[in-house]
């Protein structure tokens, strides 16, 4: 999937990033520069790092070293509270289990993430988003109510209540087929380019390749053609 | 959408264990209210029925009996006293005031005692409607006695011996109703007074009188305090009683003229009464006077102060190990708000690792479990408090003793604030640990765990 009109202002800027869980365990990240508006694929097989670095993105996984800045701003500079309030206003998460809250709402689900943040809890969005994510009926039930597709759509628009400038979906499509696969990912680009958002997916699901211009591959995975890739390489089709 | 919502949702979420934990709470809390009630009302009613009393002389036996028959009205009274030996006591220069009181007699459980007009008013006791006795026969009801047997003034009762609801009715001397009292608050209420001299009537015609089962006692009295009033109460047959008067349309036998002193007229000198409520001329009499009974009569003085002490120390003990049950009762309550909240926090880690990646702050994640605890623990207190109060409500409506002792369950306790307050702090206490673990939630450790 193109986008069109990509700026150049560079959203997401990771450089010299690695993370050491103990002394046996070091992940080495690629550098990222991710720029405003891009979809952006992270392609890797399981134990390539995918969740590191999705978390270390995100701001809740502090790098042993390298530097992170979303939006010109050093993400792990900031004080704890202060990246906590900074990924509620600018980053949207969304996760392979959905994690909604069961005993809330949908709808209290969405405003849960504008509460979180210490954001105007905004009715209208929420209202307007269960709308176009086909959830208005059960916008008034609780989570355990809903199908999958359901509680996929509702986290969706949990992570775009806020209108983020980054999104980060965890391995969004893993355990779709490949018409809900079509589905979710059209909703994702659907609604990062609706929120004006830069679109980050980490996955090991390889059909999401033609899907996205910018990839970035860890772990040496094979490419189409069977040929094995660099890590961290950038691949432009 | 708040933390108070939230807190609220994740309550009524786990709906049953919250309400176990809300009701194991209430009872403990509530053990305690009722317990706080009852002892604070019985100690206050205690000495408030006792005051301006210094002491009370009567027939030698328990001090504690003397001070429950004589100024409770609750036990059988220790014996009689000869009323030259009293007339001593009255006499004592360190003796302010001394009422008498004569016992033995009852109308449904009501006692009847026969006394000065002195007794309601040391009590601050008023009439509500007509007067005090002015004659032998004639009765003021307290009134809880007017409002239990729908008495009005002008209506007739016959009385029984003993204290309690059964035994011989006097069917022969009907006790005319003269004035009723306004309520007091105090055991006057619960009481039927009268002349000292009714009593000794009564009970000098006991030759005449009948014996009734409770079942003709209550027809008797229903009858008399009919609303019609047409009925003629006639005893002809009382020699003494010849004055006749018209009340309220019927006609009604009257005893002797009486006042506060014509029963230490030297002609009932071989009468007896009950005992004497004393009022000391001075403090110095608080020690002199109890001695000068013990040395120089067969009597016994009893100071309600002491007794009362001695009495209240007595239940405390009892009191003191309920109270004990109670609080372990709230304890294991608070251990289960602690174990509930914890596995709450186990079950909802990945509910606060995400609420972290929304943007939450630590705070709100300690503010959010704290809130849960609190919640919890004032609920349960809440409740506890409810039915505390409605367990003295119950007490008052069905136990007779509750009722001597005008027990409210509409009073509201200082204690009860604290007990909230301490609760409260119980609750933050029982929910710090939680909380805590909430406030350490590692998002990326969590989310990587899924």
């Amino acid at each position: 999937m193109k986008q069109a009109g990509m700026k150049e202002e560079v959203v997401l800027s990771l450089r010299n990033a690695v993370h050491r869980y103990d002394v046996n365990t070091e992940v080495i990240l690629p550098d990222l520069a991710v720029k405003k508006g891009e979809h952006r694929l992270i392609l890797g097989q399981s134990g390539t790092g995918k969740s590191t670095l999705l978390h270390i993105l995100a701001g809740i996984l502090k790098p042993t070293e390298g530097m992170l800045e979303i939006s010109g701003t050093d993400l792990y500079a900031m004080k704890e509270a202060d990246r906590d309030e900074f990924r509620g206003r600018h980053i949207g998460l969304i996760f392979q289990q959905m994690h909604l809250i069961d005993s809330i709402s949908v709808m209290e689900n969405l405003l849960l993430a504008a509460m979180m943040a210490g954001m105007e809890q905004d009715k209208d969005r929420a209202e307007k988003l269960c709308r176009h994510l086909d959830i208005w009926e059960k916008r008034h039930s609780l989570p355990e109510t809903l199908s999958q597709g359901q509680k996929q759509r509702v986290s969706i628009a949990r992570a775009v209540m806020n209108r983020p400038s980054l999104i980060l979906a965890d391995e969004p499509t893993s355990s779709l087929d490949d018409v809900r696969t079509e589905q979710v990912i059209a909703m994702l680009t659907e609604q990062a380019a609706e929120a004006g958002a830069t679109l980050v997916i980490s996955t090991h699901d390889r059909r999401l390749m033609n899907h996205f211009e910018h990839r970035t591959l860890l772990g040496g995975n094979p490419g189409q053609d069977g040929k094995p890739e660099q890590d961290g390489k950038e691949v432009h089709p | 959408m708040n933390l108070w919502t939230l807190t609220i949702a994740s309550l009524r979420k786990r709906a049953l264990n919250s309400l176990l934990n809300i009701l194991l709470l209430s009872l403990g809390i509530a053990t305690i209210v009722t317990l706080l009630l009852v002892s604070t009302q019985l100690e206050d009613n205690l000495y408030e029925n006792a005051e301006g009393v210094d002491a009370v002389v009567g027939a030698s036996g328990s001090p504690v009996q003397i001070i429950l028959s004589s100024v409770f009205h609750m036990d059988a009274p220790t014996g009689n006293i000869d009323l030259e030996e009293a007339v001593k006591v009255i006499r004592h220069p360190m003796v302010e005031r001394a009422i008498p009181l004569a016992l033995g007699d009852n109308v449904r459980g009501f006692r009847l005692v026969g006394t000065t007009t002195e007794y309601p008013g040391r009590a601050g006791a008023e009439l509500s409607a007509g007067s005090y006795w002015d004659y032998e026969f004639e009765v003021v009801a307290g009134s809880v006695v007017a409002e239990a047997l729908n008495l009005q003034v002008g209506d007739t009762l016959y009385s029984a011996h003993g204290l309690s609801d059964a035994g011989h009715v006097h069917g022969d001397h009907g006790l005319m109703v003269v004035g009723i009292l306004a309520p007091t608050g105090s055991v006057m209420d619960q009481l039927l007074l009268s002349a000292v001299e009714t009593m000794w009537g009564i009970h000098s015609y006991e030759v005449d009188t009948v014996k009734v089962d409770s079942e003709e006692l209550d027809s008797a009295t229903a009858s008399a305090a009919d609303s019609d009033h047409d009925h003629t109460h006639a005893h002809e047959q009382d020699i003494d009683h010849h004055a006749q008067d018209d009340h309220a349309g019927h006609t009604h036998a009257k005893g002797r003229l009486v006042t506060d002193t014509s029963y230490l007229n030297p002609a009932n000198l071989d009468e007896q009464i009950t005992s004497l409520l004393i009022e000391y001329r001075n403090p110095l009499a608080a020690a002199q006077f109890p001695r000068f009974i013990m040395d120089q009569t067969n009597l016994q003085a009893a100071a309600p102060a002491i007794e009362i002490t001695r009495l209240l120390g007595l239940l405390g003990i009892g009191l003191d190990a309920i109270q004990i049950f109670a609080y372990i009762l709230i304890f294991a309550s608070l251990l289960g708000i602690f174990i509930a909240l914890l596995n709450s926090m186990k079950d909802r880690k990945y509910d606060l690792a995400i609420m972290r990646s929304l943007g939450a702050p630590r705070r709100k994640l300690f503010t959010l479990f704290t809130l849960e605890g609190i919640t919890l623990s004032i609920a349960g207190t809440i409740l506890g408090m409810i039915l505390g109060h409605t367990a003295v409500w119950v007490l008052t409506g069905t136990i007779t003793e509750a009722q001597q002792f005008q027990m409210s369950a509409f009073r509201f306790l200082p204690e009860e604030l604290w007990l909230l307050g301490i609760s409260l702090a119980a609750g933050l206490i029982a929910s710090l640990i939680p909380a805590i673990q909430a406030y350490r939630t590692d998002i990326a450790e969590t989310l990587t765990k899924t």
